[in-house]
């Protein structure tokens, strides 16, 4: 695991904000030369800590006003089950986080779509139908945002 | 603001690969690269493109627990829903707040250290939190797909 002084952590933060900054501007505000912000973003870089980068759209401005979370139960367990579900969930083009979980689900899914009735298209043509496929508990994102988390 | 089909095509490369350095991006999107950075710039003052940030993988950082950590609210009291949401940020291991229509109407997405660290902030900063009615957690064992990817 890699150690972060609070130069880092402040790079970090930075970069969570916005990542097209860059080596000289980093330095000037963190009281770096150039290189060595260079060179402190590449070891970030390098121990996989900035995994790379997302770009956050207007969803509402192009056309995908719906963004529904979804929590699935499958109504039959095993391996064979979870396999079929996982590889036929992924291919859908509309949902766009999948995650494994333990809870009341055991699963929970991001689905992207244009309007409600767009959305209702999705669930049940392609995630109703899904192998295995039992209890699904739907809630519609309002508001969302982001916190730079524990930089200090 | 008007995206045409040029600002469509620039979004779709950018959000398949948006670490691309502009010069490739441009290529991709065949498009000058002067031509580029004026598209760019325009969807970003218009709002399109709201930022880019940087992705931090906390598993890295040794943060290895991820849960998703869902509420219902107690609406007796006015101003129930912005005093949980102001509170809800001082909350440093919180990295990301959504809220919803639906049965949930809040989640929180809480990381922390380990089980032992988890327990902590569940108990003294998560359900210390102003106006919870109920609460239930899911808890991340992994993530199968993620992609913010809209198909443009």
């Amino acid at each position: 695991m890699i150690a972060l002084d609070d130069i880092d952590r402040a790079i970090l933060r930075a970069l969570s904000d916005d990542a097209t900054l860059g080596a000289g501007e980093l330095g000037r505000r963190f009281g770096l030369s150039q290189p060595a912000a260079w060179r402190r973003v590449r070891r970030l870089e390098e121990a996989g800590v900035i995994a790379g980068r997302r770009l956050v759209l207007d969803r509402q401005a192009l056309g995908f006003g719906v963004t529904v979370f979804l929590g699935i139960k499958l109504a039959t367990k095993g391996r064979i089950s979870f396999e079929d579900f996982e590889r036929a969930v992924q291919a859908i083009p509309e949902v766009q986080v999948v995650q494994h979980v333990l809870g009341r689900f055991d699963y929970r899914l991001r689905v992207g779509a244009r309007d409600i009735a767009d959305f209702e298209r999705v669930l049940r043509r392609r995630i109703m139908t899904l192998p295995g496929v039992g209890q699904i508990e739907a809630n519609v994102m309002l508001s969302e945002e982001r916190r730079p988390g524990p930089l200090g | 603001m008007q995206v045409d089909d040029i600002d469509r095509r620039i979004l779709r490369q950018m959000q398949a690969d948006p670490g691309l350095p502009r010069a490739e991006l441009a290529e991709r999107a065949g498009v000058t690269s002067a031509s580029l950075w004026r598209r760019i710039e325009r969807l970003r003052e218009g709002g399109i493109i709201r930022a880019e940030e940087a992705v931090i993988d906390w598993r890295k950082l040794g943060w290895e627990i991820e849960v998703s950590v869902r509420f219902t609210l107690d609406k007796t009291q006015p101003g129930f829903f912005d005093e949980f949401l102001h509170a809800a940020r001082k909350v440093p291991e919180v990295t990301e707040i959504q809220t919803f229509l639906g049965q949930v109407d809040v989640r929180l997405n809480v990381i922390a250290r380990d089980m032992a660290h988890y327990q902590e902030i569940y108990r003294e900063r998560i359900l210390a939190l102003p106006h919870i009615a109920d609460t239930d957690a899911l808890m991340l064992i992994s993530t199968l797909k993620d992609t913010a990817e809209l198909p443009l």
